[in-house]
């Protein structure tokens, strides 16, 4: 009996197997003249954060942080509480859209589209799978890191717009602890650059792929490799505001820090923002140290396991898992593990973090120039 | 991507950059000017890209917004009665303003129209330009890439020196 390879069922979704072909048959999709495939290729990724963070994002964080607490969460609207955040959409959608007399109002309104777009952004240079990938850059590793930088602006518009003591003392220390962890995760990163050799997201993912599924991603490549996933790990914490650094919305300190003032659709705009970053550095993260779309399952033998679970459909299935895993280690962390005050925060992330991605760093380019 | 849609994007990015710069300039309120230097800043690194110099662009938004307008932003936002302070933007001495624009612009026509034909680098650029730099800055400039990594942490080592506690003299006590 011989056994069908699964990525052979699925090959009429394949549309031949050279690299992003989905997005550039987008891109070359222009009916009367304008350009459609952009704008559609745009919104996948749009469509993609706002489904995900309705159902694993929101309905997620809620059961995982109630059964870790020993309770039972949602349990009311549907089976397990499933429709729970589609009740919460639609009450929010009907909440009254409140500006403070006292606000600037024009930095208050844009303040959550601009921490919107600036977390949105990078994945233009995320592949999701072999076949797609919003912009294949040579520099994509690299805007990726920097573009966080528009997110950052769009906090201190929120916070300073509310014309709120609470959301200003948010909004600095919010961009404080994301300008400060920047570069212990940019260096950190640069790391698994160095292994690869170049800034392109899609050409690190396939340098990562081979038989032996992920024997070959970069975190089991190097002996020094988990140090800079670690320093990644705990530095993408902070610069998501996910605990055990939410000190920007410590709620027993700050109301609710940058966002204490806003209400309805834009309080949700902004934990859209919230779970998009949380997708991309976990997603960065994967992509980086762990393959990416590749497949972890090896060959073994005949028995083929890596070749079958390859493929752009896969792809798409395997980095999104991966996503959803470090998603639930940022979950878990949070309803575990207490906060940290603002002055062993800044200690983590200079004396700790900083020098040991610098000692990372080194011993990477040591193994990768003398190690062949 | 049809040249079209290529020129009509392009012209969205100039005028997102002139008219933020124009508001930066123009605005009566600190804090408007500051942000409105993202929209000028990110226009320009859109601009960058349009001349194929994607690193250049992506070292713009790292640079300017990430760095530079976050730490004008922070230092507008702790500046004490800064709402208050009202913002000079009349215009005086017309005159010699008007001279001073009227001869710069004639200069810089006088340049674009004498030197109609812009000079393409002999170099072609093939491949990754990433590269490209990795390789020149550690080669053929490492001596100014050294020379300004010490004055980067020579500012760093005094401004942690200006910005430390002043300790309380406990040897005269």
């Amino acid at each position: 009996m011989i056994l069908t390879p699964l990525s052979h069922i699925s090959m009429p979704l394949l549309m031949g197997n050279s690299l992003n072909v989905w997005s550039e048959a987008l891109v070359g999709f222009n009916p009367m003249g304008l350009p459609l495939g952009l704008v559609i290729l745009a919104a996948i990724p749009l469509v993609f954060i706002a489904l995900y963070s309705l159902t694993y994002g929101v309905y997620g964080e809620r059961k995982i942080s109630a059964f870790m607490q020993d309770r039972l969460g949602p349990m009311e609207v549907g089976k397990w509480g499933i429709l729970q955040t589609i009740a919460d959409i639609l009450k929010l959608l009907q909440k009254e859209d409140i500006v403070p007399t006292s606000a600037d109002k024009f930095l208050f309104v844009i303040g959550p589209g601009v921490l919107f777009v600036g977390s949105f952004l990078a994945y233009a240079v995320l592949p999701f799978s072999s076949a797609f990938i919003g912009a294949s850059l040579n520099v994509g590793l690299f805007f990726a890191i920097g573009i966080v930088a528009i997110e950052v602006v769009g906090i201190l518009a929120a916070g300073w717009g509310s014309n709120n003591k609470w959301s200003l003392y948010g909004a600095v220390r919010s961009v404080a602890q994301i300008v400060s962890y920047e570069i212990p995760a940019a260096i950190a990163l640069l790391c698994g650059a160095m292994m690869a050799g170049t800034l392109d997201m899609q050409k690190i993912t396939m340098l990562q792929s081979g038989s032996y599924g992920f024997a070959h991603f970069f975190l089991f490549q190097s002996p020094i490799a988990w140090l800079p996933f670690l320093i990644y790990f705990i530095a993408s914490l902070a610069e998501v505001n996910r605990a055990p650094f939410d000190i920007p919305e410590a709620e027993s300190e700050l109301v609710a820090g940058y966002f204490t003032e806003y209400t309805g659709m834009k309080f949700a705009v902004i934990f859209l923002a919230e779970y998009g970053s949380m997708f991309m550095v976990s997603a960065i993260i994967s992509i980086v140290f762990l393959g990416g779309w590749n497949s972890p399952l090896p060959d073994i033998g005949s028995f083929a396991l890596n070749a079958w679970t390859n493929g752009p459909v896969w792809g798409v299935f395997w980095i999104i898992m991966k996503g959803f895993f470090f998603i639930f280690v940022q979950m878990w962390l949070r309803w575990t593990l207490p906060r940290l005050r603002v002055d062993q925060l800044m200690y983590l992330c200079w004396k700790v973090l900083t020098p040991f991605a610098f000692v990372s760093f080194v011993l990477t380019a040591i193994w990768v120039i003398y190690v062949p | 991507m049809s040249n079209l849609t290529y020129t009509v994007i392009f012209y969205i990015f100039a005028a997102i950059t002139v008219f933020s710069a124009a508001f930066v300039v123009f605005s009566r309120n600190v804090i408007y000017s500051a942000f409105s230097l993202l929209f000028t800043f990110f226009g320009v690194a859109a601009l960058y890209v349009f001349l194929s110099a994607d690193f250049i662009a992506v070292t713009q938004v790292v640079v300017y917004v990430g760095g530079i307008l976050v730490l004008l932003l922070f230092g507008v936002m702790f500046t004490k009665s800064i709402m208050n302070t009202e913002l000079k933007s009349d215009v005086l001495h017309i005159i010699p303003g008007t001279l001073i624009l009227a001869g710069m612009l004639g200069a810089l026509l006088y340049t674009f129209y004498t030197t109609h034909t812009w000079k393409p680098s002999e170099i072609q650029l093939h491949g990754s330009i990433v590269e490209r730099i990795g390789y020149e800055t550690m080669s053929h400039y490492v001596l100014p890439f050294e020379m300004v990594s010490i004055l980067l942490l020579a500012a760093l080592i005094g401004a942690a020196f200006l910005a430390r506690f002043d300790k309380p003299d406990n040897k005269n006590l």
